[in-house]
């Protein structure tokens, strides 16, 4: 992957609220007080860095231990090694303690994944946007210790060895993406498991597993008693790094001038005293407790989407009752905690990425995603004042990281849907909305209890998952226009003439649209059984050399089972494919099917020669296709039918393919940044898409095809049956005018309301600010849904004159008053 | 009469009346109002709209046209709209997107199928439909019954954004199922009225009591035009009509005017003669117009839709 072309744009992206939203997270002074806006603003000018500490020490303990014990313990003593050897400081001011590198911005590197070329780092060093600074120390380090020991021991060289050239061939066209090239399995999060046991509690349950094995009958009773051994020597890691913070802060405490900075080095120490060895016993201790759990999880292995608390507001509600009652916490301090433990998510950049890796996750956005509201195991609603405290701390830390959502049940009051709606309304893409019942319904539908579906939510990006209780992994991306292309050319690839896909016929010949879509079936098949045939080894990489024994700890039912979360250990066992550009493809097949075929307006060969040629010379057949052919988004079925045909065909072939962890195959409906590299693999496509250009995200209409207004675009993504995926992402944008006052608070609302009644899973928000509608003027093809207020009267911007449109760009600004 | 055209059906529509709606706009006015921002909606017929500024003169619509009406005179395109039906052929094949039909015919059927796909918005938001234009209340009236009839009784909200030109026998046709009335004044001396708008203002101010006598529950919308009402004048005169009328009125709407809609004429090949004429009230006299109507006691008055 030497190819280091990086996309020019941080392209929008399902956190931080996609394609429009500002980034807030610059130089701004935000924060309750002083400390919070120091700490913030040192998180958000300091530059992201490689930390080559944790590589260094993890290869000692490979020179020293590798061969001698289990995979697992192997892998354990390198966490426990790390937290006993990393250098560990307080910095001023902080209340929650701990950084996975060397203070705020540091990104430790992960040989044992991805071993880094040293061309790879220089790119990463050089490189216009998310890069990180290399030093000349680090490329020495890398240079004479990394790179000769891992070169070849990396997973990422065990698993290209292991793919077959169809694998390879498709994967270097784009055809699809593979998540577990560059990190490991994640995209997991926290449950009360955290919250209601400390790590000595844990060992002890370990013993315990370890007592029961029953090695008369079991024949993995051997390996099961690696992994938990694996797992004890974790506890012990994690135990060993709360001392060595208990122990900094006493010493910094006396060695300290300051009454009141002395008083708070003292209780870190005393907080550090109790967790993460045993179970929290304040609001403090239960932060500072999962913030150790998120670094040990995060720095055990590079999982995708870091790690995030699951229901924070449920998880730490009856601490904040408690303190509170008990007189030792007010209100404001509570929320000061909450903005201490923001900077330390924004503290940590997602760990560096690589070619097609950059360029599906093109961001420093690491995905931990804070679920806020939904209802509690019992089906009660689990709003409660530390739900409000964290929508406070978003609103005034306004930060790209931790995304924080809300989900919205039936059963929630409409005082949190508003006062989210009130935030999402400023504009910069926080909160995203999920539909709690939505997602109760999925994770049933895929064979969860409803206690553990309750407990569950999103994360990543849209996820579903059980939380605590499911390894959801994610397999990679799915390239749905790239295969109509592939189709429409007979399998060969048109960005490199070469038989890529089965030959299915020349499209010309085709008689019937129905000939068309067949073809076109088969080809998602042909690919889908090269993808999965590629994720099953790739999993079974991961059990054998990859466990994550501590991760292992805080899912259910890892102890029980005596088996890794990476093997299959937990109590559900999902891999994930994530379909992209359902809106492009949907439109493809329309532009098809009405033109060439209903209405006969042009032929299947003047269509190829057209795209092949970029519309070039073309333009009247790209004006039919881009502007008088139905699409989706409009809630004409005419092309909503096609959507859910080609939906229901690609998540029918999907779901239920046996994995290698005893679970299944499931679909998701979401792109992070790749719908942009998806877009760069192909030629013009038959919708009027030009040649490289992005292709549409989520399950948003493609760019510029929705022109009937908000209400369209939601009935027609609902006729698309979101119960039946693990997550769908929806974009959508409103002008400020439209959200303004009270009542613009109420359509907003009720409009998320209904969108929800429908079964939609995700809704996320851009608000209209000038830049978009200078762009607007700039390109009028791509924002043909922009609908502005003019006067007493509504209307598409691009209809209006220049004139006018200045106007309207002078008076748009966001005010709600 | 003829079927209606409609000329435009807005989707979340969130400036005309309560909560979301869809606003569907039918064709044709009895007014000519000098500042009308939508000269689409005068006519009754369907109409070709022509971007001049996005035409190229490329001469596409000349070859497809198949009654003739589009010639490049000069390297300018040249229409002979006498000729022109409104067919629409030439739309499928102006690569500049430059042309547009205004009006299309719906029966009452489709207009409730297509106000129906948003129903689930309605009962969540207390929203429903709008009926507007051009003006609704000089349509078929047949028609328009039928069609309020219908979306009444389907439990949607019905409210007419009205002038007030027509006969009040139209009127008294729907009053069972129209929720609200957005009813505008623009101007109470009937000269000033004839003037600017081109009809004598008699009818609309009498059909407005008989409405409120009858029970309606009415929006009053005020089109604020400096240079034609936006005085302190005007406004204590329109509150003293409604008081003297015993009008109740659910709402006011102060809707300030903007220079906008003169782009549209150019499309239609027609002249805006007024520039200058008419200006834009600013924010401060908004707000002295409003806080005359609240300090009245209609304090349930609003600047904009």
């Amino acid at each position: 992957m030497a190819d280091e072309k990086v996309l020019e744009t941080e392209a929008s992206c399902c956190c931080g609220g996609g394609g429009y939203a500002k980034d807030y997270s610059g130089n701004q002074e935000r924060g309750m007080n002083e400390r919070i806006r120091r700490l913030r603003k040192i998180s958000t000018t300091t530059q992201p860095h490689i930390y080559m500490e944790r590589a260094v020490l993890e290869t000692e303990v490979y020179k020293k231990y590798e061969g001698t014990v289990s995979v697992p313990e192997l892998r354990a003593l390198v966490l426990k090694h790390f937290f006993s050897n990393k250098k560990i400081s307080i910095d001023d001011g902080e209340l929650i303690v701990g950084e996975k590198g060397d203070g705020p911005q540091s990104a430790p590197t992960f040989p044992e994944l991805c071993c880094h070329t040293l061309q790879d780092m220089h790119n990463m060093n050089d490189r216009k946007i998310v890069n990180f600074t290399v030093t000349e120390d680090d490329l020495k380090t890398q240079e004479e210790l990394i790179i000769p020991y891992w070169e070849n021991r990396s997973t990422r060289h065990k698993i290209l060895n292991a793919m077959t050239d169809e694998w390879k061939a498709a994967y270097e066209a784009g055809i699809f993406t593979e998540f577990m090239e560059q990190r490991g399995p994640g995209h997991t999060v926290g449950s009360e498991n955290i919250f209601k046991k400390g790590y000595l509690d844990y060992q002890n349950d370990i013993k315990e597993a370890i007592k029961n094995l029953d090695y008369m009958n079991d024949p993995k009773a051997l390996d099961k008693k690696a992994q938990l051994n694996a797992m004890s020597i974790c506890c012990d890691a994690i135990m060993i790094l709360g001392k060595r913070y208990a122990d900094l802060a006493r010493k910094m405490a006396e060695e300290c001038t300051d009454e009141q900075r002395k008083k708070e080095l003292l209780q870190i120490a005393a907080n550090c005293d109790v967790v993460p060895a045993h179970k929290p016993q304040t609001y403090w201790q239960a932060i500072q407790h999962y913030w150790f759990t998120h670094l040990a999880v995060t720095t055990e292995l590079n999982p995708w989407d870091a790690y995030s608390p699951g229901h924070f507001d449920q998880h730490l509600g009856s601490y904040y009752e408690k303190d509170v009652a008990d007189g030792i916490l007010t209100r404001d301090q509570a929320l000061e905690l909450m903005e201490c433990l923001w900077v330390k998510f924004y503290n940590q950049p997602a760990p560096p990425k690589v070619g097609i890796t950059l360029k599906e996750s093109s961001t420093y956005t690491d995905f931990c995603n804070i679920n806020t509201g939904g209802i509690t195991p019992d089906g009660k609603d689990g709003v409660n004042e530390v739900s409000y405290i964290i929508l406070d701390c978003m609103d005034e830390m306004r930060l790209v990281q931790p995304n924080s959502n809300v989900q919205i049940s039936r059963k929630n009051p409409q005082k949190f849907l508003k006062r989210a709606c009130e935030i999402a309304r400023e504009g910069w893409g926080q909160p995203c909305f999920y539909n709690t019942e939505a997602i109760v319904q999925e994770l049933m539908n895929a064979g969860k209890s409803l206690e553990d579906a309750r407990k569950g939510g999103s994360s990543g990006c849209v996820e579903t998952g059980a939380f605590g209780t499911e390894a959801y992994i994610l397999q990679g991306y799915f390239n749905l226009p790239k295969i109509f292309e592939l189709t429409l050319f007979n399998g060969v690839d048109q960005m490199t003439g070469k038989q890529l896909g089965l030959q299915t016929g020349d499209a010309r010949d085709f008689k019937t649209y129905d000939e068309l879509w067949d073809a076109y079936k088969k080809q998602i098949n042909y690919f889908l059984d090269i993808k999965v045939r590629g994720s099953n080894i790739i999993e079974q990489i991961f059990a054998e050399y990859m466990p994550v024994p501590f991760l292992s700890i805080v899912t259910s039912d890892c102890i029980e089972n005596g088996m890794d979360y990476n093997a299959g250990g937990a109590r559900y066992n999902t891999s994930v494919i994530q379909g992209v550009g359902i809106g492009t493809i949907t439109d493809c097949l329309s532009a098809v099917k009405y033109n060439v075929f209903d209405q006969k307006k042009f032929t299947m060969d003047e269509l190829l020669k057209a795209l092949q040629a970029n519309f070039e010379g073309y333009e009247d057949i790209h004006n039919l296709v881009a502007n008088k052919t139905p699409k989706y988004g409009n809630d004409d079925d005419y092309a909503d039918d096609l959507m859910k045909e080609v939906f229901d065909y690609f998540l029918d072939n999907v779901t239920a393919r046996p994995n290698m962890r005893g679970g299944s195959y499931r679909v998701d409906m979401l792109p992070t940044t790749c719908h942009v590299y998806f877009g760069d693999v192909m030629i013009a496509s038959a919708n009027g898409r030009l040649a490289h250009k992005p292709v549409s995200d989520g399950i948003s209409p493609e760019k510029g095809a929705d022109v009937n207004g908000p209400t369209a675009v939601i009935r027609s993504c609902a006729k698309m049956d979101h119960l039946r995926t693990g997550g769908t992402l929806l974009n959508q944008k409103f002008t400020p005018e439209t959200l303004a006052g009270e009542e613009g608070l109420n359509n907003l609302a009720n409009y998320i309301r209904t969108y929800f009644n429908m079964d939609g899973h995700h809704v996320q928000f851009n608000v209209v600010h000038r830049e978009m509608l200078q762009e607007a003027q700039k390109h009028p093809e791509e924002y043909k849904d922009l609908i502005v207020r003019v006067a007493g009267y509504s209307d598409h911007f691009r209809n209006l004159d220049k004139p006018l449109q200045d106007e309207i760009i002078d008076r748009t600004e966001q005010n709600f008053a | 009469m003829a079927t209606p055209y409609v000329f435009n059906i807005q989707k979340f529509s969130v400036h005309d009346g309560n909560g979301i709606r869809t606003s569907i706009f039918f064709k044709g006015c009895p007014l000519s109002c000098l500042w009308c921002h939508n000269p689409e909606s005068q006519r009754y017929q369907k109409e070709l709209m022509l971007f001049h500024d996005r035409c190229t003169a490329c001469g596409a619509c000349v070859k497809r046209c198949p009654s003739g009406v589009n010639a490049i005179v000069d390297g300018k395109l040249v229409m002979d709209r006498e000729k022109c039906n409104a067919c629409g052929v030439c739309t499928d094949w102006c690569l500049q997107n430059a042309r547009e039909i205004a009006g299309k015919e719906y029966t009452v059927e489709e207009l409730v199928k297509e106000a129906e796909k948003d129903r689930m918005f309605y009962e969540e938001s207390g929203g429903g439909v709008t009926l507007s234009g051009g003006e609704v209340m000089c349509q078929d009236m047949d028609y328009i019954e039928k069609l309020c009839r219908i979306l009444s009784s389907k439990g949607y909200s019905v409210n007419i954004d009205t002038c007030g030109y027509a006969p009040y026998e139209n009127f008294k046709r729907i009053l069972p199922y129209v929720d609200t009335f957005l009813y505008d004044i623009k101007a109470l001396d009937p000269e000033v009225h004839k003037h600017f708008i081109g009809v004598d203002n008699e009818l609309i101010l009498e059909n407005l009591k008989k409405l409120s006598a009858d029970g309606a529950r009415i929006n009053i919308r005020i089109p604020t035009i400096e240079g034609v009402n936006a005085t302190e004048d005007f406004m204590n005169r329109v509150i003293d009509f409604l008081q003297a009328n015993h009008i109740s009125v659910a709402q006011v709407n102060l809707l300030p005017y903007h220079n906008t809609g003169k782009h549209k004429y150019g499309k239609l090949d027609r002249a805006y003669d007024e520039e200058g004429i008419f200006g834009v009230p600013d924010k401060e006299r908004m707000e002295l117009f409003k806080n005359i109507f609240v300090t009245h006691g209609y304090s349930n008055t609003n600047i904009g839709g």
